[in-house]
């Protein structure tokens, strides 16, 4: 009998001991905002293609109500669809491209991504003349001015494949390929495994680790649901080709930027479009064309620079860096096919 | 355990040949008889000498250390893990990938078993199986722990892309292999418990089926790599075949620390024959891993493409990036001095057999880390090089893991062996002292 209630004793203290320990090791979760975990609403929300008129309306104001909530904004979030008969293409002029990075910081702007950790959408390569290797490539250059003489410079974001390699492994089709060419992410439905990030060979993706830090007097309040509405912590974004102003007939930001004009954009379904004609007429290569997945993203070259031949892997250039001397509003689109430049595609 | 209850009515070790009872009655008392042993597994586990509960006291210190780090990681987000955007898969998918493999092991024990007859094995299938049952456990954790919305994790069962993501095949075998191997052991033991001889129908095709499951699990984990045409590194048809054959060494190496300790720990004695044909299982495994690591040594160096950046990053280091070389080579010393141990004369040396298994096991482990998931991050695919080291939080996670799997796997050894031997039976009352 006395055994049996020392033992009782005994179990019990244990228990105990057990549960405190329990408690103590999810303390943690006290720590966890208001907020920060869906509602029933929100953790019931459907995907993006499931819900229904209402639905996306009653969605657009939760999440104007988080965005006022989180960063004393009061935002304008619409949900803009594609049109028909739209497909969009971006060109980029290699031989005007000065890597100044102008592009990536009103890309961060215009897209409310993160400030604190940066999340940036485009990263300029400062690349070594004669050659196409990224390896090459230096990310992190500093200098004082650009252009530097002896390098180009190659942006790189999302390429908005037409046989895209990300959105193929997502388990849960968070993302997918609109019927304008542009590849979305539905922030509320992702789950987070970080596959496409894996999976994506322009390096175009972005994981949000923590919760997004942008200041109140930064946000821009024109916002859609596919693009750059503030995302919550643990979810993928990318570029969208900025989708909530391109399919109301302007810009994307870093096109608008752009102080040497590098950078083209348009349907490319319209013949008379500019993008089109760049196409057609000038020497373009995408970039690792060997994955075959089919880019919207071209690159090409000013044909005036293919008298002196491109540049040689391995030789000395004996030109001067197209970006430097280029002056604003010169070679017009589709003059002369005579580029050497695209070798490398 | 296993929720299903075996059509059983009595609990004695014969039938009776008529039974008057309706289906009802008889699944009820089988349903009850279950629960019975399911709570003297359970009292069972909290019983056993000094040593056991110094091991089961210090996995669950650390078990709750982990999940106190995950709490920790579930509030912040995974900015207190060392991942990168450059570098965004780390220990977990590494420690993921690496118990696939030791989950995918104990068909090395089934097939000498079942396919060729082996006498010395049968009794040994079953730790091979619960030691796949804990493993798949850890992985479902792992994978967790990854995910930076496991509050989503119901998104799966509403838009599933079957078959095209390679991911939501992992899911589908994964889980598939769970319950098959659950139910394989959980039925065994039971008839077991009950003291009948278990009905072929009932577990003989599902161990057929597990066989083909196992291999498939470690090759669609493969597949979830090698078919990122980002990843050059990965893009490798070798990949598969290569997961195989080292899980097929790590697996069987650890049941032979397993079986040991469970022939020092208890009263169940473990054919001597069987640590044997266990060592030339491993032998071989680790010999076809190691050619197939040369294999794919060889063409990545002697090709000499662009394309060896991860590897030289990994063999040599990179400009100026060496984060993982000491790392591949430890792995390639331990993994060498393991087969050099077991080729040498004087096998039966159960020592030098332990020696190589732990070798192998720590060897192989490094190589899924740091030797794979890791290296084909870096460089980035714009050939940006950024190096990835894990915070002690992420650490921290990932022990407690390994620390709740092994209690996972301690707890269904520990209530096995007595019934396996005879201890633990249906017709007796109360639970018998352990010895």
């Amino acid at each position: 009998m006395k055994q049996t209630r020392r033992s009782f004793l005994r179990r019990s203290a244990a228990a105990a001991t057990g549960l405190a320990a329990v408690a103590a090791a999810l303390s943690p979760l006290r720590e966890l905002e208001e907020g920060q975990m869906p509602d029933l609403e929100g953790f019931l929300q459907k995907h993006y293609k499931e819900m229904s008129e209402e639905e996306m309306v009653r969605a657009l104001e939760r999440i104007e109500a988080r965005v006022e909530k989180d960063y004393g904004v009061r935002a304008q979030v619409s949900d803009v669809r594609a049109q028909d008969g739209v497909e969009f293409v971006y060109a980029l002029n290699l031989s005007r491209c000065i890597g100044c990075r102008r592009c990536v910081h009103a890309c961060v702007a215009e897209n409310n991504q993160s400030r604190a950790p940066e999340i940036q959408y485009i990263r300029v390569l400062e690349m070594p003349r004669g050659t196409l290797d990224l390896e090459k490539g230096n990310h992190h250059y500093d200098h004082p001015t650009v252009p530097d003489d002896d390098h180009y410079y190659l942006p790189v974001q999302c390429h908005q494949c037409a046989n895209p390699p990300c959105t193929k492994v997502c388990p849960v089709e968070a993302t997918w390929t609109e019927p304008d060419g542009i590849t979305v992410i539905d922030y509320d439905w992702c789950i987070g495994c970080r596959y496409c990030e894996a999976a994506c060979p322009y390096w175009a993706r972005r994981f949000n680790f923590t919760k997004p830090e942008i200041p109140k007097e930064e946000v821009n309040p024109r916002m859609s649901y596919l693009s750059n509405r503030p995302r919550p912590s643990g979810v993928m974004e990318k570029c969208t080709f900025c989708l909530h102003k391109t399919r109301n007939g302007e810009l994307p930001a870093c096109l608008e930027v752009c102080p040497v004009g590098a950078r083209k954009f348009g349907n490319v379904l319209d013949p008379e479009s500019e993008v089109r004609k760049i196409l057609e007429k000038k020497r373009v290569f995408v970039l690792k064309e060997e994955a075959n997945t089919l880019p919207r993203f071209f690159y090409y070259f000013d044909e005036r620079y293919a008298a002196g031949g491109g540049p040689e892997p391995g030789g000395a250039p004996n030109h001067s860096l197209p970006a430097d001397d280029v002056p604003k509003g010169s070679a017009p689109a589709g003059s002369g096919e005579h580029g050497e430049h695209g070798e490398g595609g | 355990m296993q929720s299903h209850a075996p059509p059983s009515g009595p609990a004695t070790s014969t039938r009776p040949a008529a039974t008057p009872e309706s289906t009802r009655e008889r699944w009820a008392a089988g349903a009850k008889e279950y629960g019975v042993f399911l709570f003297r597994c359970f009292r069972l586990s909290f019983v056993g000498n000094r040593t056991y509960h110094l091991w089961m006291l210090g996995l669950t210190v650390v078990a709750l250390l982990g999940l106190n780090a995950y709490c920790k990681q579930f509030v912040s987000g995974l900015v207190t893990t060392g991942m990168t955007d450059q570098v965004s898969w780390g220990m977990y998918i590494a420690n993921f990938t690496f118990l696939v493999g030791m989950a995918a092991a104990a068909v090395m024990l089934v097939i000498p078993v079942y396919i060729y007859k082996s006498k010395e094995l049968h009794d040994l299938v079953i730790f091979g199986e619960l030691l796949a049952v804990s493993s798949i456990i850890m992985c479902l954790m792992f994978v967790t722990v990854d995910l930076g919305r496991p509050d989503r994790f119901h998104h799966l069962f509403l838009r599933f892309n079957w078959p095209i993501s390679m991911l939501t095949w992992d899911v589908l075998v994964l889980n598939g292999y769970l319950l098959l191997n659950v139910h394989i052991c959980g039925y065994l033991i039971f008839c077991a418990y009950q003291g009948r001889k278990p009905s072929r129908l009932f577990y003989i095709p599902f161990v057929f089926l597990a066989i083909f499951w196992a291999v498939s699990i470690h090759t669609v984990t493969a597949f979830l790599y090698s078919g990122l045409v980002a990843r050059p590194f990965w893009n490798s048809a070798v990949v598969a075949p290569r997961f195989l054959a080292s899980a097929f060494a790590a697996g069987p190496a650890f049941l032979i620390l397993t079986v040991q300790v469970i022939r020092r720990a208890t009263a169940y004695q473990v054919p001597k024959q069987a640590l044997q044909t266990l060592r030339n299982v491993v032998t071989v495994a680790l010999t076809i891993h190691l050619f197939l690591l040369g294999s794919e040594l060889f063409t990545e160096f002697y090709t000499d493409s662009a394309h060896a950046a991860s590897a030289k990053y990994l063999f040599f280091g990179l400009e100026g990036f060496y984060g993982l070389v000491p790392w591949i080579w430890t792995s390639i010393a331990m993994n060498l001095t393991a087969i050099t141990l077991l080729y040498l004369p004087g096998r039966e040396n159960v020592t030098r057999l332990n020696v190589a298994c732990v070798l192998m096991i720590l060897g192989i482990w490094i190589e899924k880390g740091m030797g794979l998931i890791v290296p084909g991050f870096v460089p980035t695919p714009l050939g940006e090089i950024v190096e990835y080291t894990p915070t002690l939080n992420e650490t921290l996670v990932c022990l407690g893991i390994w620390a709740g799997g092994l209690l996972i796997y301690t707890i269904l050894v520990r209530v096995t062996v007595p019934v396996l031997t005879g201890e633990l039976r249906s017709d007796r009352n109360g639970i018998p002292e352990p010895k």
